[in-house]
């Protein structure tokens, strides 16, 4: 069986990843599962998704814990130790990354087993083209296994992104393709792990939990404030927008509405969002009797201002 | 017949799509919402004729779903975790109403602390409710089951609304093959809805809140529903049967893997089970008679066929996926109940395991094969286990000191 985790960032297409090589192998007869993981938060966060693929039914479900090989999206995850990007590696596993630093640069720093491929990156600061480094990771996987042919690869874009238009499925498959034929040296690196047999297994060093008090062993959180240090705002889709020209300082409605409680007043009473931790419910838009609050898609807002408040 | 890859969340639509459903009241919910997102696509663009309205909780959606149930329209919603207990009230009501329907529960460990991955707290606490469960196991079966679920619901032998259960994440969001049935049979296969004398009509009033006082029609209400409820056994038997003989898919009240010559099994619930068929292939090639019982059908309890499955066995591990505080594992306790005092009864050994999503290894069923065997060698079961590592609690002391420290820090209650 292949096992394959992609490694990235919210918001970087790691679950639509997963999807296109789960999608490249299934065209190519395999028996396949794919499957993002996420928490509660959202873009930015480290996330991950995984393939499997094998001639056989797949009954394994669940995290992989020894990978074949580990794409990582984002360099800047291979140092976050929570993300979890190494578990479970091996001598036998694969890492490929998408990065402009050399890949010996990587097999030292992270101390990784088994062989390490790198896959360009774009600048650092090109948004446009981090939209494809997905695509990009999924091309160059493909090629890895030596087992999807580049018909199969573009189909499977095609299926997996066919609800985002022809032009920007055009440049997906573009990256995809690309890295397909830059990773043709290695085709066929990694290959399925030869299974342990159960004779030989690990006994696992159970314990019989122990009896703590309840002041210990409830699940609350003494400190104040804590949220505070989630940037919830992260997971805003669109963003409530001010107009002071309009806003009548009625200085009660959006602030007590809010259900985040991030609109505070300034000391002329003009309400003052803070856009690390608003949602972007728009509860604030549908009550301001003023209509002076507008809704402003975040990626047009993150480009066209640098936030109101904090 | 189309094999595509789809979700657990997708293959749930897809059965309420093929099952010709009328009418979906719905409130999202994390791990469930794509179920209901994926109908109002469909709803949207045309290619499903069906009505769905959105409630402002999962009681009333609840009330309306038996509602229009009682009215005599095809329905189906869906829920998770903590929404389904919210909904708990109108989930026994509805079901004294008499009311068939399905809903399909994405399985969610329950707060607090809250959670968002995968155990059977919320779907066992509607074990007692009057609705019937089926619990599947692989994507597959989710689409199947839900029209299974259906003819199970409608039939005059049960009527009673029936809950299909698939573990989030685990099948929620797990793309897996799956084989789409052909519109037409399925249409076939589960017939138009009779709903007989179930027919709320504007100037024909039926009231279903009824009160009775005294205990005895009280027991008879209650006692018919029991009744009900068992002939699912024999219905859904016969259901699979002709499911089997339509679409070459067979699904039996208890599934039996590799069981028939084994002399020890696993017997648990869900998708954690697959985990189980890995298991006992790999424990086979390695010379141990291991197989696998898994109960589809949860309620009724399919008792017979699992004594027929588990009397002569040398020992069964039993895997809740789930706790009863003060008890322990639910599923474990109704086995044990149904082997009481039968003839050649294995040992039975507990485990608890997959709380909120936790994995179980692979070395993990090893380890609970060896521990069964010993159990029958010695004939003397061990307490019940927690599957929990030593270096789950040092992780676990890890953050708590973290969260101490945090404490003093910050100046909060260091009492
Ligand atoms: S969008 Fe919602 S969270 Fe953000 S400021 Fe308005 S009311 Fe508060
Ligand atoms: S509700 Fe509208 S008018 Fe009132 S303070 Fe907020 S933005 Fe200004």
């Amino acid at each position: 069986m292949y096992r394959i985790r992609f490694h990235g960032r919210g918001g970087q297409g790691m679950k639509t990843a997963g999807r296109m090589l789960g999608s490249a192998f299934f065209l190519e007869g395999f028996e396949v599962q794919d499957a993002p993981r996420y928490g509660a938060e959202r873009r930015g966060a480290p996330i991950f998704s995984y393939v499997r693929a094998s001639r056989r039914n797949i009954q394994e479900r669940g995290i992989i814990r020894r990978p074949d090989l580990i794409v990582v999206a984002d360099d800047t995850l291979a140092a976050i130790p929570a993300a979890g990007v190494l578990s479970g590696a091996t001598a036998h596993s694969v890492l490929l990354i998408s990065s402009n630093r050399p890949a010996e640069t990587w097999r030292e720093r992270l101390n990784f087993p088994g062989p390490v491929l790198t896959l360009p990156a774009p600048a650092e600061g090109d948004f446009q083209a981090t939209k494809f480094t997905g695509a990009a990771c999924v091309g160059a996987a493909a090629r890895l296994t030596g087992v999807i042919s580049r018909n199969s690869l573009t189909q499977a874009v095609r299926t997996e992104l066919a609800h985002l238009g022809e032009a920007v499925l055009a440049k997906n498959l573009d990256a995809a393709l690309q890295a397909y034929d830059l990773m043709a040296e290695h085709a066929g690196c990694v290959t399925e792990a030869t299974e342990s047999p159960a004779e030989e297994y690990e006994k696992p060093a159970w314990i019989d939990l122990p009896f703590d008090e309840a002041r210990v062993a409830a699940p609350a959180i003494f400190a104040p404030a804590t949220s505070e240090q989630v940037p919830t705002g992260l997971w805003r889709t669109v963003r409530p927008v001010i107009d002071y020209e309009h806003c009548k300082r009625c200085a009660w409605i959006c602030s007590s509405l809010c259900p985040d409680g991030v609109i505070s007043l300034s000391e002329e009473g003009f309400p003052v969002i803070d856009y690390e931790h608003c949602k972007g419910c728009l509860i604030c838009m549908s009550s301001c009797p003023s209509h002076a609050i507008r809704a402003v898609p975040e990626e047009e807002a993150a480009g066209e201002m640098s936030g109101g408040g904090r | 017949m189309t094999r595509t890859l789809l979700t657990g969340n997708g293959a749930a639509a897809w059965g309420v799509r093929l099952a010709g459903v009328d009418y979906v009241p719905a409130f999202p919910i994390t791990p469930q919402t794509e179920i209901i997102e994926t109908i109002s696509l469909w709803i949207d663009a045309g290619e499903m004729d069906c009505r769905m309205v959105t409630l402002e909780s999962e009681h009333s959606m609840l009330t309306a779903a038996g509602a229009a149930a009682a009215a005599g329209v095809r329905v189906f919603t869906a829920t998770s975790s903590q929404g389904l207990l919210y909904a708990m009230e109108m989930l026994y009501t509805v079901a004294g109403w008499r009311a068939p329907f399905v809903l399909v529960n994405v399985s969610r460990g329950l707060s607090a602390p809250i959670t968002l991955e995968p155990d059977h707290n919320d779907i066992l606490a509607a074990r007692d409710s009057g609705f019937l469960q089926i619990h599947a196991a692989t994507c597959q079966e989710v689409l199947d089951s839900v029209i299974m679920a259906y003819r199970l619901a409608e039939d005059r032998r049960v009527r009673l609304p029936v809950i299909v259960n698939l573990d989030g994440f685990y099948l929620s969001f797990t793309r897996e093959p799956v084989t789409l049935p052909e519109a037409a049979a399925v249409k076939r296969f589960v017939g138009p809805f009779n709903p007989e004398n179930l027919r709320f009509r504007a100037s024909q009033p039926v009231s279903q809140a009824v009160a009775v006082l005294g205990g005895s029609p009280y027991s008879y209400f209650r006692y018919e529903m029991h009744l009900a409820a068992l002939n699912g056994l024999r219905v859904f038997d016969e259901i699979s049967d002709e499911f089997a003989r339509d679409f070459g898919r067979r699904y039996d009240a208890v599934e039996a893997y590799r069981a028939d010559d084994a002399e020890f099994v696993f017997v648990m619930i869900g998708s954690f089970a697959t985990k189980a068929v890995d298991a006992v292939d790999r424990l086979r090639d390695a010379g141990r008679r291991l197989g696998l019982v898994r109960p589809r059908l949860l309620r009724p309890f399919p008792e017979a066929r699992l004594r027929e499955l588990l009397l002569g066995k040398k020992g069964a591990a039993v895997i809740d996926q789930n706790i009863s505080m003060g008890k322990g594992g639910v599923l474990f306790a109704e086995l044990a109940s149904a082997l009481y005092g039968q003839k050649d009864a294995p040992t039975l050994t507990s485990f608890i395991g997959g709380l909120g999503g936790r994995d179980i290894s692979l070395e993990e069923f090893y380890e609970m094969a060896a521990v069964t065997r010993q159990a029958a060698q010695t004939g003397q079961a061990p307490p019940p286990r927690l599957l929990y590592t030593e270096d789950e609690l040092r992780e676990m002391r890890k953050l708590q000191a973290v969260a101490q420290a945090e404490r003093h820090r910050l100046g909060g209650n260091t009492a």
